[in-house]
């Protein structure tokens, strides 16, 4: 194993992606417009929540109720007719529909305990739940506020008072942001160092590196260092100038620590990379690879929904994903500010499955070479 | 008797970038004769048959083909099935994976032929080129030689008037070659009217065609016969009369090759030695039982038909392949796979251009001699004396790719002599490289040799070459038939030249061997074909031929269509079981400061609860913020001292809620949770202070969940798997298909036959729509079967959807192909195109009308939002056509648009 070798390698991969501009393009595309974009459509979890409400009181309570919805919680409420609603809600306009019956306010008054029917579209799950939490507060705040002129006390003077951490105002583009990078540079570091190895190989140039004084171990680490360098310095440059600069989301733990755990996370992905390639026998197959990879690294790493409800099994096979790894040690180093200190376990992880997939693709590698 | 040449040039000049490929050339090439095109690497010989055949556009002067101007789209609509054209490269125009007799098949499909008709013609054709008896043989697992065959008869299929064949034995064994030429007098013969075109870098197949046309940098030097120019330049051959017409300063640096006879006896040292080398792969012998032994400094020629072992021998040699039996030895040391040491001592040169494009002339010297570990101080010097050697000062900062055929051998010769081995090894270092080249490159071989004391190993296709080698060894089918010097040989068979002696040893060795002979001693000449014209307008026929191959070629490659219907499988379990959007097991903590049986209670209510798993409770504020800050609590809940003491006295009190907000997602569900407990237990515990009237509440508010009622995640999440992964998986099957025939070379097929861009784009799709469709079947009965998830809707109105929806993502597939070149762009574009937009975007999991700005304009004209309303809509809301006619819309909008961008976009001649 010789250093001057790895180097001199990496600088020849380094050379090659500066002479594929289309390749530069994509890559500058992957962390800004990609980002940014990805980032700006992220709605919250209830933001501007589409629905429609069938007023059929007309009542000044009514009227109260229609006026509480508004952006970003909800867009204004399209006042629709009962038949509508049900055409609305088929096409998927409307995930909820409020409707308000006949005579709902002299039954408020008369204590008689009216109903009001919600309608809700239970297939867009991720707004099912918290909307209607959403939509009964403020629906028995303005009933509560409309009654307090004709009645007395009922309730207990118990408040509870939210405090959010990290993220007050639970704006999603600030962890959208984060989880694009990420997604980025998984998906960016596996895509350049198996095609560079695919195309190495098509090409004929494994085989002329081989009859030189270089080993695979070599080969494959100059692979990595230089693959590693283009994602890291620019997932490291999109961080600071599009998610901290362009989308202002504050940073509160060192971007340097960040940093290192990215490079540990682009040792396993960058392994993964090569392992794949020394699978596939043609660009197609690799290709087709790639999205069996890539899609579960990055639905089941906890970015796009939390660990916690995935089923037990699902959260320890990911356990060996460095992705899950990768995720944790973002939020905590990011947005919570933790150290290393805290982060440890996360960079212990990353170290570990880097070191496996670093084996095993080594292995895999010279077997392949042969 | 003079008629109307075949081909005319007026004023054509060519230039790719700054390079001029042809300069303002006029021309004329006769009919009903065989023209031969030669000249240096690089002077435009390629280009000019191009431009003829229509492959690409013409950027300046007038090209005349068959009476008609080829600038005009129509005319070569009208006269490409009366051109036949075979591209450069040992069977580029091929498909590997299909046999010899799909291939054929395929271009006579291609022009239309009857199912007959094709299966007559293609019998006489493999009758006369030998092939028959390969008929079923993939074309990846022929010979040189035979793809080469294989090659001419997909072009003679359709009995062309005008042939063009750029260098067809480039690279191919001298028995092949000669029964190539062979099959094409014949074919002459028979087919009188036929012209031919052929670009040639062995002079003495030259020597025998009706006209040559000499070529250097862009122009034409000379015209005639070959004779004529023989008479002209007063030379002997015409080796020599061609370098006799290349201009003076072209000339200058050409000598006549001289190597000094080898001194030394047969006690110098031995440089290589094979002892009953052998190489098997599984049951094929590559190299059987190989025995040589190679002097110091000696000139060991290698020769031998195409898939001889040559190869495999030299592999074995520079320790890339391990020998199954016997020893091979460099300096009496053992070759050994693992050892590094012995390579230093070794330069080897492989088969294919091996150098790094992407590095300059000099980084890749530079690169090379880092490698093998010269002194860093002595590496600018030592790249200085191997440009100087090798002749390469002038290009030092060239591109490879940019430097002529000839002057890339020369660099990758410098590359493998940069560390100053003791031996070398080249495998076909001069395939393709023209005469004057050719012989530069052997005065410097026959300089390492003599003063350096260099061993050279070569192996070569060129007689004059083998010549001058001190012994040659001919192999065949993994065994070496002769071992002596030139002379001897010819003297042995009593022949008059190393050429015939070659062919004596191989006819013999294949007579005795028990494959079947290569070719047949009784030809059969294709008869003419019927008047079968192609249609120049859309004919279903070549679409279908299209479709055929891309099928076959899909069918042959089991492992892309298992990843293809079975990756889509194990993804849709991974998401449907991995993403569960009812968050629960939340971890949860109290801070505690009243610890009375009320605030004990109220902490019960949440500790009690599904969706939160209770961790020790936190003592402080400091505890709090570390407990957090680690990610060990979602949520805390913060009771102040004297609480339960002021809701007795009904004094306001307030519950600290502290929640983590670093995946807002959670974040959310979490604060939605722990209000709805907050209210619950308040309407609890108003009950028991203020009895019943409280408790009935002012209204009540009744939910509904609809389509889902219990609200599970995997019915909501599993019909949306379905469009995403039919955008993801189709459409880079697609993209990919033509991308790869780009850079593997057979969309030169597509450019010269009369196939339209319709036919063309609708063939390669229609395989992958079918594909797509079984996957789609696959996905829709796994949802309902294995997952559980109730279908309510109309299946008829989700199969129309998805059959739309597929033709949608795999001809966005076929829009990004146009203007992709290479494979890693294709992939690396197709996915950022699709796997962003289909899991963000389209209403996966945030609806699109909650999404803003740019992602919100994509999620509204991206096909898969309105896929996967259709697909909720079908399954779970239990819905048909009237109800989701409106998101059938978009759909059909984006066919057409799709498909009209993608035939507009793609190009049908080259740059």
């Amino acid at each position: 194993m010789r250093a001057s070798n790895v180097l001199q390698l990496g600088i020849k991969e380094l050379r090659g992606v500066a002479r594929d501009p289309m390749l530069i393009a994509l890559i500058l595309y992957a962390f800004t417009v990609s980002i940014y974009t990805a980032s700006r459509a992220m709605p919250e979890t209830l933001n501007r929540a589409v629905m429609a409400i069938v007023d059929e009181d007309r009542s000044p309570v009514a009227a109260r109720i229609i006026g509480a919805f508004y952006p970003p919680y909800f867009m204004p409420p399209a006042l629709i007719s009962h038949v509508e609603m049900d055409r609305r809600m088929d096409a998927g306009i409307d995930t909820f529909a409020l409707d308000i019956p006949p005579r709902f306010q002299q039954d408020l008054l008369a204590g008689r305990s009216p109903e009001i029917q919600l309608n809700v579209d239970a297939t867009r799950v991720s707004q099912a739940f918290t909307g209607s939490g959403y939509i009964q507060s403020i629906v028995s705040a303005e009933v509560a506020e409309f009654l307090k002129r004709y009645r007395g006390k009922t309730t207990l003077p118990v408040e509870l008072t939210l405090r959010t951490r990290f993220n007050q105002q639970l704006n999603k583009s600030w962890f959208g942001s984060v989880t694009n990078v990420i997604s980025m540079i998984t998906m960016l570091s596996i895509i350049l160092t198996g095609t560079a190895l695919i195309r190495e190989r098509e090409h004929g140039t494994v085989e002329h590196l081989l009859v030189m004084p270089v080993t695979p171990a070599e080969l494959m680490l100059s692979k990595i260092w230089s693959m590693g360098l283009i994602v890291l310095v620019a997932s490291g440059l999109s961080l600071v100038t599009v998610v901290q600069g362009l989308l202002g989301v504050p940073i509160e733990g060192s971007i340097a620590l960040f940093m290192a755990g990215a490079a540990l996370q682009l040792l396993a992905t960058t392994c993964m990379g090569i392992f794949l390639a020394t699978l596939a026998g043609s660009m197609p197959q690799f290709g087709m690879l790639l999205m069996l990879v890539l899609i579960p690294l990055q639905i089941l790493s906890g970015a796009t929904t939390p660990r916690e409800s995935m089923p037990p099994l699902i959260q320890d096979l990911m356990l060996a994903a460095p992705n899950t790894h990768f995720v944790i040690l973002a939020q905590s180093i990011l947005f919570r500010g933790a150290g290393i200190e805290v982060a440890w376990p996360q960079f212990a992880a990353l170290l570990a499955i880097g070191g496996v997939f670093f084996y095993l693709s080594l292995l895999r590698f010279r077997k392949f070479l042969r | 008797m003079k008629t109307d040449p075949v081909a005319r040039l007026e004023k054509v000049s060519h230039t790719y970038g700054a390079t001029r490929a042809l300069d303002s050339v006029s021309l004329d090439i006769d009919s009903n004769r065989i023209i031969g095109l030669i000249g240096p690497d690089g002077v435009g010989k390629s280009s000019l048959m191009s431009l003829i055949a229509g492959v690409r556009t013409i950027q300046q002067g007038k090209v005349t083909v068959l009476g008609g101007d080829m600038a005009s789209a129509a005319h070569r609509r009208a006269v490409g099935p009366r051109i036949a054209y075979m591209p450069q490269g040992l069977g580029r125009n091929l498909y590997p994976t299909l046999s010899v007799f799909e291939n054929i098949d395929f271009f006579g499909r291609l022009f239309g032929s009857s199912r007959a008709e094709r299966e007559r013609r293609i019998a006489a054709l493999l009758a006369s080129t030998g092939l028959e008896a390969f008929a079923g043989r993939p074309a990846a697992k022929l010979s040189g030689g035979m793809k080469q065959k294989l090659s001419l008869c997909c072009a003679l299929i359709h009995d062309p008037d005008l042939l063009i064949l750029d260098e067809p034995t480039t690279g191919v064994d001298p028995l092949s070659r000669q029964q190539f030429w062979e099959l094409i007098d014949r074919i002459r013969g028979e087919r009188a009217g036929m012209s031919v075109m052929v670009a040639t870098a062995y002079m003495e197949e030259a020597a025998r065609f009706d006209g040559l046309i000499a070529m250097d940098a862009g122009r034409i030097l000379a015209t005639g016969t070959p004779a004529e120019l023989r008479a002209r330049t007063g030379t002997a051959t015409l080796d020599e009369a061609f370098i006799a017409l290349l201009p003076e300063e072209k000339r200058r640096g050409h000598r006549a090759v001289v190597i000094p006879p080898l001194v030394g006896g047969k006690d110098t040292e031995i440089a290589i030695e094979a002892e009953n080398l052998t190489v098997r792969f599984g049951d094929f012998t590559a190299v059987d039982h190989v025995n040589f032994r190679i002097r110091r400094g000696e000139i060991f020629g290698f020769l031998g038909s195409n898939g001889c072992g040559k190869t495999t021998t030299m592999k074995v040699l520079t320790g890339l392949l391990p020998a199954t039996e016997g020893t091979a030895r460099l300096f009496g040391q053992l070759v050994d796979a693992n050892d590094t040491e012995v390579r230093r001592r070794v330069g080897y040169m492989s088969q294919s251009f091996s150098l790094y494009s992407e590095l300059t002339v000099r980084q890749n010297l530079d690169l090379h001699a880092r490698l093998f570990a010269l002194d860093p101080k002595g590496i600018p010097q030592r790249i200085e004396e191997m440009a100087a050697r090798f002749d390469l000062t002038q290009s030092m900062d060239a591109w490879p790719d940019d430097l002529p055929l000839g002057m890339r051998q020369r660099l990758s010769l410098a590359v493998a002599m940069v560390h100053a081995p003791e031996i070398l090894i080249l495998d076909e270092p001069t395939s393709g490289v023209d005469p004057v080249a050719r012989d530069a490159f052997w005065q410097i071989l026959a300089d390492l040799s003599r003063r350096d004391g260099v061993t050279i190993f070569v192996s070569t296709h060129f007689m004059n070459e083998a010549e001058r080698c001190d012994r040659i060894s001919l192999m065949h089918a993994g065994r070496v038939l002769t071992s002596d010097t030139p002379a001897r040989i010819v003297a042995r068979r009593k022949v008059q030249s190393l050429d015939e002696a070659f062919t004596a040893w191989l006819e013999e060795a294949v007579g005795k061997s028990p494959t079947p002979p290569a070719a047949s001693k009784t030809p059969t000449a294709p008869e003419p074909a019927a008047a079968v014209r192609s249609s120049p307008h859309f004919d279903i026929r070549r679409l279908l031929a299209y479709a055929r191959l891309e099928s076959l070629e899909l069918r042959r490659d089991p492992i892309r269509l298992t990843l293809a219907l079975a990756g889509s499988i194990i993804l849709m379990f991974v998401i449907g079981y991995g993403v569960n959007l009812d968050v629960e097991n939340l971890s949860f903590a109290v801070l505690d400061r009243d610890d009375t049986g009320l605030s004990r209670d109220y902490a019960l209510q949440i500790a009690g609860s599904r969706y939160f798993t209770e961790e020790p409770p936190v003592a402080s504020h400091a505890e709090l913020d570390r407990r957090m800050r680690e990610g060990k609590l979602s949520l805390v809940i913060e009771i102040p001292p004297g609480f339960a003491r002021d809701v007795a006295h009904g004094r306001p009190v307030e519950v600290g809620a502290w929640i983590d907000g670093a995946m807002p997602t959670r974040a959310e569900t979490v604060r939605g949770y722990v209000q709805g407990m907050h209210a619950a237990w308040l309407t609890e515990k108003s009950r028991e202070l203020y009895g019943r009237a409280a408790a009935t509440g002012d209204f009540q508010l009744v939910i509904r969940y609809r389509y889902n009622p219990d609200v599970r995640s995997l019915v909501a999440i599993v019909p949306a798997i379905i469009p995403l992964l039919l955008m993801m998986i189709p459409s880079m099957l697609t993209v990919l298909s033509v991308v790869r025939e780009k850079e593997l070379g057979s969309i030169v097929n597509f450019y010269v036959t009369p196939t339209t861009r319709t036919e063309f784009l609708l063939g390669k799709q229609l395989p992958y729509i079918a594909l797509a469709m079984a996957n789609f079947l696959l996905l829709a009965a796994f949802a309902v079967f294995v997952f559980g998830v109730p279908f309510k809707g109309s299946f008829l109105t989700l199969s129309a959807a998805a059959l739309l929806y597929v033709t949608i993502t795999t001809a966005m597939g076929l829009v990004v192909s146009t203007f992709m070149k290479s494979q890693i762009a294709a992939l690396f574009g197709t996915t950022l195109l699709t796997l962003i937009p289909a899991v963000q975007y389209s209403g996966l999991i945030d609806p699109v009308s909650s999404l803003q700005g740019a992602g919100a304009a994509i999620g509204r004209i991206y096909p898969a939002t309105y896929f996967m309303t259709i697909a909720r809509g079908t399954f779970s809301k239990g819905l048909g056509f009237e109800q989701l006619g409106g998101a059938f819309v978009p759909l059909l909008i984006a066919v057409p648009v799709l498909l009209l961008l993608g035939i507009a976009l793609l190009k049908k001649q080259e740059a």
